[in-house]
């Protein structure tokens, strides 16, 4: 592999500095390097990152391969500069056996856009009776660390207790979608002022916040960790912090989503709103953001949820709930978090490459930028400011709730240890 | 007004007058022995009909017809909707037919909204109820009963007169329209449920809510008392159809604490019973089928309005005159 030398970009948001790439690591970081032999990408003015790594996206395969494949579900993520995404579950056949997590690993590799690290599901066929064998899932080819029965709430507090203690055999984590199936019967939207006038059945942040609530302590009264996707509310702000306070292993994601939009929006009755969680207030998105800045959050997750066209071209009670997420994420946490002044660069590192490698346990990513290193690298243009176009996306599906949105920030090159998946904003 | 009806919260005071207004327009040619008129003669109304209503179904297809207007019922069981057709592709039909209005009546809160936004139909869009949401057609001829029955006369509105809705809150898309449209027309509005039936989010409504029945009777110029299915005690909202009726049903005892003038309103199907005893569903003071009336004549009115553009409603001048002799 050739040598490639990154000419003075602002290394985490920092002075500028070269890096010089010779084949799959990092080779040198400093200023003034020789360019001899190399191939240059001037990056002056543009911000250098870890390549991006996502705890929670949905690829669709095997069993949806009409919303998304592995192929471009990680070529969509690649757009967004990630090197690394964890596959849920949630498909069909569930991933709940050593077979198809082994099916969705490898074709990862095949891919060669992005490293695919397969999550197990908890239970088997994701119903939350049976212990699906996560042992099994672990000792596969895909070494599964990460369990989740995401799409549903591993509701039984007994199964989510054996869970939490079972994979503490091999330094595994249980990821649980939080929403207690009861108190979410029919729901449709956060319940509130906008539920209540436009006459969709509510989703209370209660049936969030109790689960948590009840997992938290679960996981500290057998010693394991847990995690949290998708945090949507203040109040699941709250919890976890009191969690993390007591010394607690918890750990939460937000999605960029939450991070920006309310349930005013879903007022136009239009399906690219509709997700689980649901959109909350304007009080849930600040408390969320002042928690992904203080590190109550640990991580950004895309919960990139793509579906096909006509699953969202319907009224709202029909329609599939989840956004596209790989190919903004990076430009809405700017937007949200950086250009609000609550988050620099190398906290963006941290929250959306350090932290997410590991909490999975994911080895060759969320590595800091030094001599030595994987050359798994996102370099960004923080000053572009461009209009969101589906009609542009890598990703299979359009359901981004952002189109015609402008939002700050393009990435221009990735690096998959050392091989450019994108420049110069397009897929290599 | 504007060219679909959706919700009662589109429409402005001045809207709601004028709607009310042609309404006893409309009422007028319902004493004639032919009751005809020929204004919406060669356009067609399609009723889209994806939940069982044959009473708002039969009131539109009447107001349609005695507009002279083709009506087409397309009603989900039996037809292409239920071979897995989708909203989009039913109204890509309907507006390759040419319909010039599409009355919807959907099951999901938001569909009549959808159809109307997302250009897959040309023609107005018509609200006869949809989910949870609003059923803006049923305020109407609920303001326009009132307005009748407490003496309010052509071109006023309804300042002042304190209504009192019944029920189930949570689920009532009757309750959400009148909220909308009674307050648009200056009545005080109370809302009256047990708390369960209350939706969270209501104290942001133009409204008073109440859990206590009788604190409120002797101050209501009409008392609405709306349909509690049967259904939701299941689910744990109420414990019992007794004790529902006990503490939220309308009988004789609590009519008679109501001021004299009063009326009971129910906009049907009622559970005798529950939360209407016989005595008052058939007492003169409940207006029940004279709303079934009224509805026709709102809703020729609604669809004269959206449709018939600015033309008077009855043969040259007739509208005007009778409005001249209303005045005087």
């Amino acid at each position: 592999m050739s040598k490639i030398l990154i000419r003075g970009a602002n290394v985490l948001g920092g002075e500028p500095q070269d890096v010089l790439i010779d084949g799959e690591t990092i080779a040198a970081v400093g200023t003034g390097l020789s360019a001899d032999g190399a191939r240059v990408i001037e990056a002056a003015g543009q911000v250098l990152l870890p390549g991006l790594v996502d705890l929670h996206t949905h690829l669709r395969e095997p069993g949806r391969e009409d919303s998304e494949t592995v192929l471009t579900g990680t070529k969509a993520a690649a757009v967004g500069g990630y090197t690394a995404v964890h596959a849920m579950a949630n498909t069909f056949p569930v991933a709940d056996t050593a077979g198809v997590v082994e099916q969705v690993w490898r074709l990862g590799r095949e891919s060669g856009y992005c490293d695919v690290q397969p999550v197990g599901a908890v239970t088997v066929g994701l119903e939350g009776r049976q212990l699906a064998e996560l042992g099994a899932m672990h000792d596969s080819a895909a070494g599964v660390r990460v369990f989740s029965d995401d799409g549903k709430c591993v509701d039984d507090a007994v199964i989510m207790r054996r869970a939490l203690e079972y994979v503490k055999a091999f330094d595994g984590v249980v990821a649980q979608h939080a929403q207690e199936p009861r108190l979410t019967e029919g729901a449709q939207m956060n319940e509130g002022v906008v539920s209540a006038e436009l006459g969709l059945g509510g989703w209370p942040a209660v049936a969030e916040e109790s689960i948590i609530a009840r997992d938290v302590l679960l996981a500290a009264h057998v010693g394991s960790r847990v995690h949290i996707c998708h945090l949507s509310t203040a109040g699941s702000v709250e919890l976890v912090r009191w969690a993390k306070s007591k010394g607690w292993d918890v750990t939460a994601e937000v999605t960029p989503h939450h991070l920006l939009l309310t349930d005013e929006l879903v007022r136009s009755y239009n399906p690219v709103y509709k997700v689980n969680p649901p959109l909350r207030t304007e009080a849930d998105v600040l408390a969320l953001r002042e928690a992904l800045a203080d590190g109550t959050i640990d991580c950004v997750a895309t919960d990139h949820a793509p579906h096909p066209h006509e699953d969202k071209d319907c009224e709202w009670g029909a329609a599939a709930m989840g956004m596209v997420g790989l190919e903004t994420a990076l430009s809405v946490v700017q937007h949200t978090m950086v250009d609000s002044g609550l988050l620099d660069w190398a906290g963006v590192a941290d929250r959306m490459s350090f932290r997410p490698a590991h909490i999975g346990r994911l080895e060759g990513h969320g590595r800091p930028i030094a001599a030595g290193e994987p050359a798994n690298l996102t370099l960004v243009d923080s000053a572009y400011r461009g209009v969101v176009d589906p009609a542009g996306f890598a990703s299979r599906s359009r359901n981004t709730p952002y189109e015609g949105r402008e939002l700050p920030g393009r990435v221009t090159h990735t690096f998959l240890r050392g091989r450019t998946t994108v420049v110069d904003g397009i897929l290599a | 007004m504007k060219r679909h009806l959706i919700s009662a919260a589109d429409l402005t005071r001045d809207d709601a007058v004028l709607i009310l207004d042609t309404a006893e327009e409309m009422a007028r040619v319902a004493d004639r022995p032919i009751k005809k008129l020929p204004t919406l003669r060669g356009r067609t109304v399609v009723n889209l009909f994806f939940e069982d209503s044959t009473r708002t179904r039969i009131s539109f297809e009447a107001a349609a017809k005695r507009l002279s207007a083709d009506v087409i019922n397309f009603s989900a069981k039996g037809s292409s909707v239920s071979k897995g057709e989708s909203l989009k592709d039913t109204a890509l039909t309907l507006e390759a037919m040419g319909a010039d209005a599409v009355v919807i009546r959907h099951h999901d809160s938001g569909a009549p909204h959808r159809l109307a936004t997302s250009g897959w139909i040309g023609g107005s869009v018509v609200n006869a109820g949809d989910g949870t949401h609003e059923h803006p057609t049923q305020a109407l001829l609920d303001a326009f009963t009132m307005r009748r029955r407490l003496g309010e006369g052509v071109g006023s509105d309804l300042s002042g007169r304190r209504i009192t809705v019944v029920g189930d809150i949570l689920h009532s898309r009757v309750a959400r329209s009148n909220v909308h449209l009674l307050t648009t027309l200056g009545a005080e509005v109370t809302l009256v449920a047990p708390p369960t039936l209350v939706p969270i989010g209501v104290q942001q409504w133009p409204c008073e809510v109440s859990y206590d029945l009788d604190a409120v009777l002797a101050k209501s110029d009409a008392v609405m008392m709306l349909r509690v299915q049967r259904e939701r005690m299941n689910a744990a909202f109420f414990p019992t159809e007794r004790e529902y009726a006990r503490r939220y049903g309308l009988d004789g005892e609590r009519m008679a604490r109501m001021p004299e003038h009063a009326i009971v309103m129910h906009p049907g199907p009622m559970n005798r019973g529950m939360e209407i005893t016989a005595e008052v569903a058939d007492s003169p003071r409940c207006t029940a089928v004279e709303q079934v009336t009224n509805g026709v004549s709102i809703r020729m009115a609604v669809l004269y309005l959206l449709l018939g553009g600015n033309e008077p409603a009855l043969t040259a001048g007739t509208g005007t005159s009778t409005r001249t002799e209303e005045s005087k």
